[in-house]
């Protein structure tokens, strides 16, 4: 698929870009009413790196991606984009910047060309229609009205309208909300393409599979604050196990917990709507311990899985919550 | 792509005709809606051949003495039956043979029964051969200009640029900030100023289209008389068509849903639909609420609008009208900028 788009589309110009941070946060904070939604966020976000802010709804996501994007001024604290701050440099911003809103609706009677074109002439140079559409693969859309798109390819609109101006950041809030899976793997393609070509991209999600399939670092929030930050293989390794096994045991007697996490390999034991999840280093010589464990508990099994750890067993591990527990 | 192409200003301007043209409601209320109506009050009101007037009498005598009068038609009728066929409309006017002379039975509140009463008088004295004492002579003239749907016009035609205005900017933007489009926009680089500017020149064109199609409708159609001068007359229709946009802007300011702004739309305008003389003067209504009356923009643009068309006023003789619609251009723009919604 990256073949198909000319290197002239995804080329981002070497120009002037220093060797500062594209985003740089200290002691972010907002508040809306009694909800604190940024609880002092310190945040860097290295030149030309995908960057994913991770998390549940109502973590605060959408507000830091707001600030940063200017849209909502923050309490407190200093936000930077490309070494410029909103506050004196707000029309160079504009311009140098890609943004894609959650939920935004572009008019349902406007064709994929139209909004496009309207969107290009907001920026002073920037890459042309054709590119765009071909980048976003909207062709075949091209002059299809907005109202007849699927999800997807209103996603991708929403896609190419941020990157008209050929912007040197770019944000992405939540793109992949309500799609399918593979409108979804559609549209992960083209932010690889995006990276390819060394724009920086900061994004965010509830998807702890795109975090870890896109970016290059993660930062996972909650309540309004950063709990953990690393590249995904950090994150990952730091919830002590590289697989997860789950088991879940019927009958009338209780497990010893005790029993389960004195088993060599096991880094750690919770328990999740009657599911025990144990964290293992090394699957072929755990797992048959655990077994033994359980025959001679008595025990008797009916279900059991394992699992390499993902981003979500990282957010499970600090919070005690899944990620989608509202 | 050429330069034009290339300005935002334009580009948001061709995307307004764009969204209005895809919009076939919004082409029938703005275009046709305005023509069919003058077209129904054309009809209903138009003015017919002097018309003839249904009497009775309760004696042959009678009947013919009023039947000689071309304006009346008129038939012998017993006093019972005269006066149910007065109740029921079906005679203006009964003329009752007494003993010392006629007595007439009529609703002295309806007009057309006062002539009624007038024309058999003059039947029944003429045919007991009385004559007139001052010799009179009858010119007819049919004049443009004084008839209804004279008056109608420059009021629909009021009417039309304030729901058109009002219509137009409001539910376009409020639909733009609940769809987040508004939100979209103002996180990229556009400049803020043109977006507000793209509505009124999208306005400013399509008024020239409207407003032609109308007038020019009433003028082939009905004849309606242009008095005034007409570029005097653009200028009146500009500035109503400005005034309402920016009342139709602060109406759109801080209305996050639709149903919000349609509902303040209509609060607006409902008061100026009664009120402000479209359908019949704005004089009728008592001498207290005046004030407030003649303060409505709509009441203003129309008492402009039909000083133009209908007496061939200059601007000079119209400065207080003039001044309301600027008043209500500049105090409503000035507040909408200023607590305007942008997300």
């Amino acid at each position: 698929m990256t073949d198909a788009i000319t290197s002239s589309v995804l080329d981002v110009n070497l120009r002037a870009r220093g060797n500062g941070p594209s985003l740089l946060l200290k002691g972010l904070r907002k508040a809306f009413a009694d909800v604190v939604a940024v609880d002092g966020l310190d945040l860097e976000v290295k030149h030309g790196e995908c960057f994913g802010l991770l998390g549940p709804n109502g973590a605060g996501k959408t507000t830091t991606i707001e600030i940063c994007e200017g849209l909502t001024p923050p309490d407190a604290g200093t936000v930077e984009l490309l070494g410029l701050s909103w506050a004196t440099s707000a029309k160079e911003l504009r311009r140098r910047i890609g943004i894609q809103l959650q939920e935004t609706q572009f008019p349902d009677k406007l064709t994929v060309e139209e909004t496009l074109r309207l969107f290009r002439s907001f920026f002073p140079r920037g890459i042309s229609i054709d590119e765009s559409i071909k980048t976003a693969q909207l062709e075949e859309k091209r002059n299809s009205r907005v109202g007849g798109l699927s999800g997807g390819q209103k996603q991708r609109l929403a896609m190419a309208c941020a990157l008209v101006g050929d912007p040197e950041l770019l944000f992405l809030d939540e793109p992949t909300t309500g799609l399918d899976p593979q409108a979804r793997r559609h549209l992960w393609d083209l932010v690889d393409q995006l990276k390819l070509a060394g724009r920086t991209i900061i994004l965010t999600t509830h998807y702890m599979d795109e975090a870890e399939r896109l970016c290059d670092r993660v930062a996972i929030m909650d309540h309004g604050k950063i709990i953990a930050l690393g590249t995904p293989q950090q994150l990952i390794a730091s919830v002590g196990g590289e697989h997860i096994v789950e088991l879940v045991i019927t009958g009338h007697r209780e497990v010893d917990v005790a029993l389960l996490t004195a088993i060599p390999g096991v880094q750690s034991h919770r328990v999740d709507a009657g599911m025990h999840q144990l964290t293992v280093r090394d699957l072929h010589t755990t797992v048959p311990l655990i077994f033994q464990s359980l025959t001679s508990q008595g025990l008797h099994l009916s279900d059991f899985r394992t699992h390499s750890a993902t981003l979500e067993d990282v957010f499970v591990g600090l919070t005690g919550r899944n990620l989608r527990d509202e | 792509m050429n330069k034009l192409e290339l300005s935002s200003l334009y580009q948001l301007t061709m995307v307004r005709f764009k969204l209005f043209l895809r919009e076939p409601e919004a082409i029938f209320w703005i275009f046709i809606f305005p023509i069919l109506l003058a077209v129904g009050l054309g009809i209903a009101f138009r003015n017919r051949l002097a018309d003839v007037l249904q009497v009775g009498a309760t004696t042959t005598q009678l009947t013919q003495a009023l039947a000689a009068d071309r304006g009346l038609a008129a038939k012998t009728v017993n006093e019972a039956d005269g006066a149910h066929a007065l109740a029921t409309g079906d005679i203006l006017l009964l003329a009752i043979q007494m003993p010392d002379g006629v007595a007439y039975k009529y609703d002295d509140t309806n007009p057309d029964a006062r002539s009624a009463r007038l024309v058999a008088d003059r039947a029944i004295q003429a045919a007991s051969g009385q004559h007139e004492a001052v010799h009179a002579e009858n010119q007819l003239v049919h004049e443009t200009g004084a008839r209804y749907i004279d008056f109608v016009v420059p009021g629909l035609l009021g009417m039309n640029l304030m729901g058109s205005a009002i219509w137009g900017m409001g539910f376009a933007i409020v639909e733009a900030r609940q769809k987040k489009l508004l939100k979209r926009l103002v996180a990229s680089p556009m400049p803020r100023w043109q977006y507000l500017a793209s509505f009124l020149l999208s306005r400013l064109v399509m008024l020239v289209i409207e407003v032609v199609a109308f007038l020019g409708f009433a003028r082939l159609v009905f004849g309606v008389p242009f008095r005034g001068s007409i570029l005097q007359l653009t200028f009146l229709c500009v500035l109503t068509s400005l005034a309402f946009s920016a009342l139709g802007l602060l109406v759109a300011s801080r209305a996050k849903t639709m149903e919000a702004a349609s509902g303040l739309m209509n609060l607006v305008m409902l008061p100026m639909w009664i009120l402000s003389g479209v359908f019949f003067s704005a004089s009728r209504f008592p001498a207290v609420v005046q004030p407030v009356v003649r303060a409505l923009p709509l009441t203003a643009a129309i008492d402009a609008l039909r000083g133009n068309m209908l007496q061939g006023m200059n601007l000079g003789q119209m400065v207080a009208p003039v001044a309301i619609l600027l008043a209500w251009l500049v105090v409503p723009f000035a507040v909408a900028l200023r607590i305007f919604r942008w997300r």
